[in-house]
Order: structure tokens, then C-alpha cells, then sequence
């Protein structure tokens, strides 16, 4: 008889193990461990902090906006590990875009958590296709954008 | 003992299945389910209200499983148990039927920093409506209440000590005499948080001296929605009713009314026969086990556990160093994983633990850590259940590397 834990690896990845290996592949780890763009912004034009009182994590997004671009994007905040490697690689991607392109982004990276193919212009975020399969953890790599939302509407 | 797992069809349908979040709810057992399937069988309808035969049969059904259950709980007043959803309510059920009436203005409330969110919110917020002061007696460095400041916390105001049996995060057994007998001197309510007690250790409610001892059935092989409390008659004699509406009533004029006896005072409404029925199946079937064969057998899994968990480098254990001192929980983190990575990498194994605050945020808070990863075992529980945790923590370790030193 299948386990749920069987379900799930299957909605992952065809053999078991495999789903974890989509899950916390190298890329994704290492923007964890030596995540990019962390720490406060000077002179920021947004922030926005968000909490999951689930799991005890938090994070802050500072944005700097010029002429309703996205110059400058750093965050704070304690998590495990899908959340941290979010934000690490958020904070990249947003790196010169516009609101509206930020909005297409956060469609395109909804519409892979719900098992999508990852659009080309997630760019680096498609590693992240690997935690459709854990519908557990999808909070975890949502908060990071929510505080990006909430710093770029504060602005 | 020997339990098998054939009896939880369940467990006995995923062979590969490793649960460890009894703390969290229990399987439940073929005979449980089989009660509850009987009852809508052979004896459905509805308690109290019928003056046919089969409406006396689901009354006798109803409240032979509450005879079952106190008996169980050690109370010789079986009217004294009143059933409610669980925990949570019978302690809401406490915190305002019982506190609005003997709270008040500058009385004394106190919890421990152990609680689960149940049996804090409902005292913190009483003391809020009332103006009450409300105080949280600190645990000492392996997690047991400090029981040299509780005697200094409780003071001639105060009137009640609630207090959890078992912590459900850290496992802790909590010496109830102590504690009755604190609050006791100072003339205060001892309230009872069983939750995590009633499923593990044998409970003598008669011979405990609390006031008052709540738990749930779900936690202990019974069905969700099912638990209880059962208190001293005078208490909930001068204690007013909880809910109004059917049942509870004596006679009902257009500008007042008159309340029913015990049980019925607290029990408003059609009441949850399947459940008290299920409820009263699976304490039969946890004292077929003995209650003192289901504590050794999770004292000696929780020992095997320890031992095992204390091999793996970066693995802090939280709470009492010894298995005698705790119930079948042990709280943990590794390295600076996460919980909820630890969580997931563990259910790809088909391992199932809880990862989080346990609904003990101000616990955490005093223990500095966002979150930990909790195993908590059981009846059906083995050592292999305990090998296949470890084995799949150290594979967790492998895959986060360095990270996890």
C-alpha cells in the first residue's frame, strides 16, 4: 500500500528520493548558505516584514525604487531553508525591473507552485520548481514575495 | 508488551509508515472504529429526548461510555465528567464559566511557562477581562516548573493554578502533588491540563487532589471531537453553565430559567454519542494493554530514543535528561537545520514527526529557538520506529553538509 510519503515523492519526481533531490538541489542550497543581498538597505523607499507564526520564521524586504524601477532589493530575517534561498534569489531577480514586471514574476512563479512549467523569465527562481511537489512548504517560499509586495506597495 | 499492529488499520494498510506525532493525535484502534460503526448500527438516536426503547438504548450507550471513561480517570462521580470536544473546550469551559464567576479585580491567576496554548490564552485572557493579574512561573534549566518560585507566585489572591499533567513539547512529567499542594496552602484552584498525561500514565483523578483534570480522546486511541473534564461535584456545582440550550435546562419560564443536574448543566445541546461511545472503546482497549505496561514500554522507547538521538553530532535534545522524567517525547534540534527541512526530508522517508512551536509559543520564546522537531511515541511504537528516525536524521545531515555542525 502507497504512503502519503509515497504520494508525495511521486508528485515530485518519478523515483523516490528524487523529489528531495528537486526539493534541495545544490543551486538552492547554496543560495542558503551564502545567501545574496542579505542585510538592511540605506536610503531604502519600501520595507515590508512578514511573519509565519507557523514555523517561527520571518522576513524583511528593503526595496530602493528610481523612476519606478527596482534598483536595489536586500532582505533580513530567520527561516529554513526554502525561504532563505527564495528571498537570496528574489532580491536577484528583481534587480531593475518594474512593478508590472515584478507582478508577471510573481504570476509565473504562482503558476509553477501549482505544478507549471517555470516561465523563462524566473530565470535563476525555476530551481525552485522542485517545491510544487511539497505542498507543505509552499508557504515557505511564498513569504519572501509577500514581503517584496509589501515593500514595493509601501514605497 | 506487545501490540500489534494489525490492531491500527491504519499502520497495518502503510507498512512502511514510521509515526511518531501520537502527541499530536493518536491512531486509533479496529475496535474503536468498530464501536463507532455499531453504534450508528444497532443504537442511534437521539439521547434524552425519546420515550421509544432505542432512544433509551443511545442514553444508556451515552452515558455507560462516561461510567467506562471515569472509571478509567480514576473518578468514583462519574457525573462529575463532563464531555466536551476535547482539551481545549473543557479548559475555555473552566477558564469562563468557572473564572468570570470566582475571578476577580486584583485576584492572582498563574500558569507555568510549560503550557500549551489551551491552557494559557483562555487564563491570560480571563485576567485581562477581569483585571486580574496573571503570572507565568519559569521552568528550571532541563524543563521542569521551578517549583521554589511557584510557591513565592502563589499567593494568598490567587486563585487558580493551571498547569499542564505532561508538556507536550518538552515531554515533561510534572509532579502534581506538589503543585495541588502549593495551591492548595494558598487556597487556590489546581486545574489540570491532561491532554498528554491521561494517554501515558495511569490517572487516579480521586486520589491526584486537583480540582479539576482535562483531557482529549483523540490523543488517547478515542475519536477527534471527544474529550472531557472531570472535576470536583462542588466545584462544578458553583460553577454556571457554559452553554445554553437543550438538555441543560430544568424548566424554562419566558423571563428566567432553571438548570438541569449533573452532567447535564454543561452539556448543551445534542451530544457527541459516537465519540463517548469510541472514547469508551479505546480506554477498554488501553486497559487491556494496563496502563503500567503502556508506561514502561514508552519509558523504554524514549530511553532507546535518547540514546540513539545522543550519537548523532549537533543534536541537542530539549528538556529532561532522563526518560523516567519525561513521557514518550523528545524535542529536538540538529545543527542549524531548520525543523520544517528536518520535517520534510524525514516524510520522503515515510517518517512523521512534528515540526514547529507546538502551540507553546511563550515556551519557545524562553527557550530561544523559532522552532523544534518533535518525536513522540506510543503503543504501537517500536525501536525500529526509533532506528528508521535516526537513520533517516543522519542522512538529513549528509544532505545540508557542513550546515549541519
Amino acid at each position: 500500500m502507497p504512503t502519503p510519503a509515497d504520494a508525495v515523492v511521486r508528485s515530485a519526481a518519478e523515483a523516490p528520493g528524487a523529489g528531495l533531490a528537486a526539493l534541495y538541489q545544490e543551486r538552492i542550497l547554496d543560495h542558503y548558505r551564502r545567501p545574496r543581498h542579505k542585510g538592511a538597505l540605506d536610503r531604502a523607499t519600501g520595507v515590508h516584514a512578514v511573519k509565519n507564526p507557523l514555523c517561527g520564521d520571518d522576513v524583511t524586504v528593503s526595496v530602493l525604487e528610481r523612476d519606478g524601477v527596482v534598483v536595489e532589493a536586500r532582505f533580513t530575517g530567520v527561516g529554513c531553508s526554502i525561504m532563505q534561498a527564495t528571498a537570496s534569489m528574489l532580491m536577484d531577480a528583481v534587480h531593475g525591473k518594474s512593478r508590472e514586471e515584478i507582478e508577471a514574476l510573481v504570476h509565473h512563479f504562482d503558476a509553477m507552485l501549482a505544478g507549471g512549467a517555470a516561465d523563462e523569465s524566473l530565470g535563476a527562481l525555476g530551481a525552485l520548481a522542485g517545491v510544487a511537489g511539497f505542498p507543505a512548504r509552499h508557504k515557505c517560499a511564498k513569504l519572501p514575495w509577500a514581503a517584496l509586495k509589501g515593500a514595493i506597495g509601501s514605497g | 508488551m506487545n501490540v500489534a499492529r494489525t490492531d491500527f488499520p491504519l499502520l497495518a494498510a502503510q507498512p512502511s509508515l514510521v509515526y511518531l506525532d501520537s502527541a499530536a493525535t493518536a491512531q486509533k484502534p479496529r475496535a474503536v472504529l468498530d464501536a463507532i460503526r455499531d453504534y450508528y448500527e444497532t443504537t442511534n438516536a437521539n439521547p434524552h429526548r425519546g420515550a421509544y426503547r432505542l432512544s433509551g438504548a443511545a442514553t444508556e450507550a451515552y452515558h455507560g461510555a462516561r461510567r467506562d471513561i471515569a472509571r478509567f480517570l480514576g473518578a468514583a462521580d462519574a457525573d462529575a465528567l463532563i464531555f466536551t470536544r476535547g482539551t481545549t473546550e473543557a479548559l475555555n469551559l473552566l477558564a469562563t464559566a468557572w473564572g468570570h464567576a470566582h475571578v476577580h479585580r486584583g485576584d492572582r491567576v498563574v500558569v507555568t511557562r510549560l503550557e500549551h496554548h489551551a491552557n494559557f490564552v483562555p487564563w491570560q485572557q480571563l485576567a485581562r477581562a477581569v483585571g486580574a493579574e496573571f503570572r507565568i512561573c519559569e521552568m528550571t534549566h532541563d524543563g521542569q516548573v521551578d517549583l521554589d518560585q511557584l510557591r513565592l507566585l502563589v499567593t494568598a489572591n490567587t486563585r487558580v493554578v493551571a498547569f499542564g499533567h505532561v508538556s507536550n513539547a518538552l515531554g515533561t512529567i510534572n509532579d502534581v502533588t506538589d503543585i495541588v499542594k502549593i495551591a492548595h496552602t494558598a487556597g487556590a484552584m489546581a486545574f489540570c491540563d491532561g491532554a498528554q498525561g491521561a494517554p501515558h500514565l495511569r490517572v487516579d483523578f480521586d486520589a491526584l487532589g486537583v480540582d479539576a483534570y482535562a483531557f482529549s480522546g483523540h490523543k488517547m486511541l478515542g475519536p477527534m471531537g471527544i474529550g472531557g473534564v472531570v472535576a470536583r461535584r462542588s466545584l462544578l456545582e458553583a460553577t454556571p453553565p457554559y452553554q445554553y440550550g437543550g438538555d441543560m435546562i430544568e424548566y424554562v419560564f419566558d423571563g428566567d430559567t432553571t438548570f438541569n443536574v449533573l452532567p447535564h448543566k454543561f452539556e448543551a445541546g445534542t451530544p457527541n454519542v459516537e465519540g463517548a461511545v469510541g472514547l469508551a472503546a479505546a480506554v477498554r482497549y488501553l486497559d487491556g494493554l494496563g496502563m503500567d505496561a503502556v508506561r514502561a514500554h514508552e519509558v523504554s522507547l524514549t530511553r532507546y530514543a535518547l540514546q540513539q538521538l545522543a550519537t548523532i553530532d549537533g543534536l541537542h535534545v530539549q528538556g529532561p535528561a532522563t526518560a523516567e522524567a519525561r513521557s514518550g517525547v523528545v524535542s529536538f534540534t540538529l545543527g542549524d537545520i531548520h525543523p520544517h527541512d528536518l520535517s520534510t526530508m524525514l516524510d520522503v522517508d515515510g517518517v512523521c514527526v512534528r515540526a514547529g512551536h507546538h502551540c507553546a509559543q511563550p515556551l519557545m520564546r524562553a527557550l530561544r529557538v523559532n522552532a523544534t522537531v518533535r518525536a513522540s511515541f506510543y503503543v504501537y511504537n517500536t525501536p525500529a520506529d526509533v532506528d528508521a528516525l535516526v537513520a533517516s536524521l543522519r542522512k538529513a545531515k549528509v544532505r545540508f553538509g557542513a550546515h549541519a555542525g
